[in-house]
């Protein structure tokens, strides 16, 4: 197939703009022209060409997801999607069913999705539902650092290489690509009720530091060459003055990689009459300076969704915060928790609407898009949904403007943004939903447009209205089948792939989790273990990607 | 002594462990022995719901469909049941008591067909659901319990009645995590006598089934810090509330646990609801979490699978083209009650659950059935599947009581039974046929 007289915009080759026509064969991008006489050839001159997008940070699949489905029939009544000739019915607007979810995505040029809170002993459930989210592929990011396993060898002061097995056995054992904590040890000490665990603040049972946690983790993931660095969502989500909770959890990486989530909810200051205020300058400022730190932002829309988190400890205090009024918190399998409440974000909100402005500050202030990623953190900022409004947002100043002057007038006030003047180009949005990404995943295959590629592929027409165009791209192809067509899916290959990693360990740690399994668990360690053919079975194929050397 | 290490391998063993699957606990170290002819018994580990399900599911049967009574084979009676769904104004799919591969299949059925979906315990799972979609909850799970838990307070059931080996499950003879031990446990039971097994010291507060009610009312208000005027409630005097309501505050790590199926009287919602005002009162000042029992007939199962494929619960309506939620019109047994269901799907893979009554008395519907090999409405069905059973005849996943663990189940015997999921996609390819 040949994709012709497209504008090429593939960050990872450097390429901006560039006329020229891709090849594909067999589901890869190929570089010799095959110009046999039936090569089907696709007329996309004057069109934009992308790598199809990558979401890094999507609560998709799994337990407190399904809770959120659960909690949340008013959410779904509202938002149906329709039964066609190729299409099964599902719905949901904060918490879509899978169908619904895959079916979206690939609407808007997604062709991968990234679960990013997958609790290891939720494993199974996790996969079992992305196997049913379809086009797209997927992967999932393994909580470690509030689990007891990992406490009590933080505790007793286990040498550094016996955790880095441990992670890569949780790894290997859930079939995940990359390691997240939430709230470092604070979901495990909420279990002894403690109510609040500031980073430099001892766990009231194990006696070890949210500090600790974070270095031990981080530390792990580089040395056992696990592509994306620890994934983390810090201590005070949400609370007033947690910038320099989160400016010392940059401190407690030691220039070790980090990756701070969501991190417009870790950005928040207390000057002001309300005690609450943007500290985004400070916050870009530490990213611009740290070259081993990358972020993705987490930005709030305004309307009805849902929190779904880990972090159980502070949605318990959010809770009281939620509209509507119900939340449902969970201690799960002394592995970790979670906690899930529904949020209706107002812009005439002094809260909100800062929340709304400090992402958006974030996003224009740090300078480098290879380390800043474009999510909602969905659904908790707003559903996967809102992302071409949050496009068009960042590359029209003048919208945003416009947007701007409708939002409450003392956040207005208290806002930096009136006078950011960036704007994002298509390539910078390419990289931060593409490239950037797919490298920091590992991903060597996906998110560009290279010889070898996968055939993922997004075509929009190049609209002045940036919403429009990115929320119904001309054609979207993945693994080379055509599957959407202006805007409307064409063809829904079920499935898709689990990318993960399988960094190599010491097996002698098995013996050791064996015991604790079956001392303390009501499950196994081998029945915990997800195979390659269990994946299968699931409905998924793996597709493992490699990991650096042990640089030790 | 059995190898540790044949379980999870697929396949049938002559002698293996294997998870049981006929209860929310999914026990995964049930020692079964497969008999050459096809019978499968229980060695070790077992309860008695294992031993009876194990035996039952795995007696002999028929192998081959029947249409009108009359055998058949797959393809015919995949045919006939296409027909019955597509002459049907509405198609109503229940029991569903299958694992997530016989649900997938479910739920595509049922979209194909236009159909209702409800599951055979949902008179009982829906005094939680209807709770928690008014309020949520707060819960935790068997480890937790198992690892921190020195207050039991369990309402209205003797837990073990429908959970046997519970109490096994989460008693730490070898020691807890955090030091506490089994002795110091407590648990008072609230209604029904507690069973000999219940680890530590075990009370128990008796009152009538119907006393419950009230009686979960006034603990709430307690719990909250109200002043309560009565004196009784029911037969329970108000301080002996009050004591338990003060243990209950003193408790480092408590747990009211619950099984929906045991609170069988009218709008046991609120009573549902009033056990939620109770922990997040308690929640104020310590940890106190819910622990509702389920899992049984895979309700839990199947009710995650149709909950994330489409975002709704049981209950759900197909008949549009977008799918409707409605707890009280989609109920099975009012629709078939009115005569508003005109065809049923009863799908019932882990024992011979009986049909509702609402669907055997004149005029009744026609009658797909899609169950175990020996159902005893198998002649009376109009077409009858016999399936597989599920960590019997096949692997397969189910989800476990605390709603956290789904277990990867193994077959315990061969079996040339057709699996539920591979006897609904048949019907969905002759419904798409035509």
């Amino acid at each position: 197939m040949r994709l012709a007289g497209g504008r090429i915009i593939d960050p990872a080759h450097g390429i901006d703009g560039q006329v020229r026509d891709l090849y594909v064969r067999d589901g890869r991008i190929v570089e010799a022209p095959p110009d046999g006489p039936d090569a089907q050839t696709i007329d996309v001159t004057g069109r934009i060409v992308m790598a199809g997008a990558i979401d890094l940070h999507t609560h998709i699949g799994g337990g407190k997801v399904n809770l959120a489905r659960m909690l949340l029939p008013e959410d779904h009544r509202a938002s149906g999607y329709e039964r066609t000739a190729l299409t099964r019915s599902s719905c949901g607007h904060a918490t879509p069913g899978t169908l619904a979810a895959g079916y979206r995505y690939a609407e808007m040029g997604y062709t991968a999705c990234f679960e990013p809170a997958m609790l290891p002993i939720n494993a199974r459930q996790t996969h079992l539902e992305l196997a049913d989210t379809p086009i797209v592929d997927k992967g999932c990011y393994a909580l470690l650092g509030n689990d007891d396993f990992f406490l009590r060898m933080l505790a007793t002061g286990e040498p550094q290489a016996r955790i880095n097995d441990y992670a890569a056995w949780i790894l290997d054992c859930t079939q995940a690509i990359a390691i997240k904590v939430v709230n470092p040890g604070g979901i495990s000490a909420f279990k002894f009720n403690q109510r609040r665990l500031d980073i430099d603040e001892a766990h009231v049972h194990y006696r070890v530091t949210p500090r600790q946690v974070l270095r031990t983790l981080a530390r792990a993931v580089h040395e056992l060459g696990v592509p994306h660095p620890l994934h983390v969502h810090g201590c005070n989500l949400g609370v007033p003055g947690n910038v320099d909770t989160t400016l010392a959890t940059i401190d407690a990486a030691e220039g070790l990689p980090i990756h701070l989530t969501h991190v417009q909810f870790h950005s928040y200051g207390t000057e002001g009459d309300r005690k609450f205020s943007s500290a985004a300058a400070r916050i870009a400022e530490a990213i611009n300076a740290h070259a081993n730190v990358s972020a993705d932002v987490g930005q709030i829309m305004f309307g009805q969704t849902v929190t779904a988190s880990g972090d159980s400890m502070m949605q318990y205090h959010n809770a009281e915060l939620g509209s509507p009024r119900k939340s449902v918190i969970m201690d799960i399998e002394c592995d970790a928790g979670c906690g899930v409440v529904p949020f209706r974000y107002r812009d005439q909100s002094f809260v909100n609407a800062l929340q709304w402005a400090i992402g958006l500050e974030i996003f224009l202030s740090v300078r480098d898009p290879w380390r800043i990623f474009l999510t909602t953190d969905h659904p908790n900022g707003a559903p996967f949904t809102s992302y071409p409004h949050l496009i068009r947002l960042l590359t029209d100043r003048a919208f945003r403007s416009d947007m701007f002057q409708k939002i409450d007038p003392d956040a207005r006030a208290a806002s930096t943004l009136g006078s950011l003047t960036r704007e994002y180009s298509l390539y910078e949005i390419a990289i931060m939903t593409r490239a950037g990404p797919a490298r920091t995943l590992g991903l060597s295959d996906r998110g560009h447009l290279g010889a070898g590629a996968a055939a993922d592929i997004t075509v929009y027409r190049d609209e002045a209205d940036r919403e429009r165009m990115f929320a119904a791209p001309q054609y979207v192809f993945k693994d080379g089948e055509l599957v959407v067509r202006d805007g409307r899916l064409v063809a829904v290959p079920a499935g898709g792939r689990v990318h993960a990693v399988k960094p190599q360990y010491d097996r002698s740690i098995e013996t050791a989790v064996a015991d604790y399994f079956e001392r303390y668990q009501t499950t196994s360690a081998s029945a915990f273990r997800i195979s390659a053919d269990e994946l299968c079975e699931c409905g998924s194929g793996l597709l493992v990607h490699e990991c650096r050397g042990k640089p030790r | 002594m059995v190898a540790r290490l044949d379980r999870g391998q697929p396949g049938p063993a002559a002698v293996a462990t294997r998870t049981c699957p006929f209860c929310g606990l999914l026990c995964e170290d049930v020692v079964v022995d497969a008999a050459a002819a096809g019978a499968v018994a229980v060695r070790a580990r077992g309860c008695e719901l294992s031993r009876a399900g194990f035996g039952r599911q795995s007696a002999p049967g028929l192998d081959t469909p029947l249409v009108a009574g009359s055998v058949a084979t797959l393809e015919q009676a995949a045919q006939a049941a296409a027909h019955i769904l597509r002459e049907a104004w509405q198609p109503l799919i229940a029991g569903l008591a299958t694992d997530v591969a016989g649900m997938r299949a479910a739920v595509e059925l049922a979209d194909g067909c236009g159909a209702v979906v409800d599951h055979a315990t949902s008179a009982a799972k829906f005094r939680n659901v209807l709770a928690f979609q008014d309020r949520g909850a707060i819960t935790t799970t068997l480890a937790e319990v198992r690892n921190r838990a020195d207050l039991l307070v369990v309402i209205g059931t003797d837990i073990v009645s429908r959970f046997p080996r519970f109490f096994e499950r989460i008693a730490a003879p070898g020691g807890t995590l955090f030091g506490l031990k089994d002795s110091e446990r407590r648990s008072i039971f609230v209604g029904a006598r507690p069973p000999p097994d219940a680890p530590g010291r075990a009370d128990w507060l008796a009152c009538q089934r119907s006393d419950l009610p009230d009686l979960l009312g006034a603990l709430a208000a307690l719990a909250a810090g109200a002043r309560l005027d009565a004196t009784r409630v029911g037969e329970v005097p108000i301080d002996r509330l009050r004591e338990l309501a003060s243990a209950m505050q003193a408790a480092r790590y408590g747990v009211i646990v619950w099984a929906a199926a045991d609170l069988d009287f009218a709008h046991a919602e609120l009573s549902v609801q009033a056990i939620g005002r109770t922990l997040t009162a308690l929640s104020r000042t310590t940890r106190f979490c819910g622990l509702p029992l389920g899992g049984s007939e895979a309700d839990l199962t199947a009710g995650a699978v149709l909950l994330w494929q489409v975002g709704l619960p049981f209950r759900t309506s197909f008949a549009s083209d977008r799918p409707v939620y409605d707890p009280y019109l989609f109920d099975a047994r009012r629709l078939l009650a009115r005569r508003e269901a005109d065809a049923l799907v009863w799908i019932s893979t882990l024992s011979d659950l009986p049909l509702p009554p609402e669907a055997t008395a004149p005029p009744k519907p026609p009658l797909i059935l899609v169950a175990g090999a020996n159902a005893s409405a198998a002649r009376r069905a109009d077409v009858y599947f016999p399936v597989a059973t599920p960590g019997v005849d096949h692997g397969g996943h189910l989800v476990r009581t605390d709603r956290v663990l789904t277990m990867h189940l193994s077959a315990a015997r061969g079996s040339e039974l057709s699996s539920c999921a591979h006897a609904l996609r048949a019907i969905s390819r002759e419904l798409r046929r035509c």
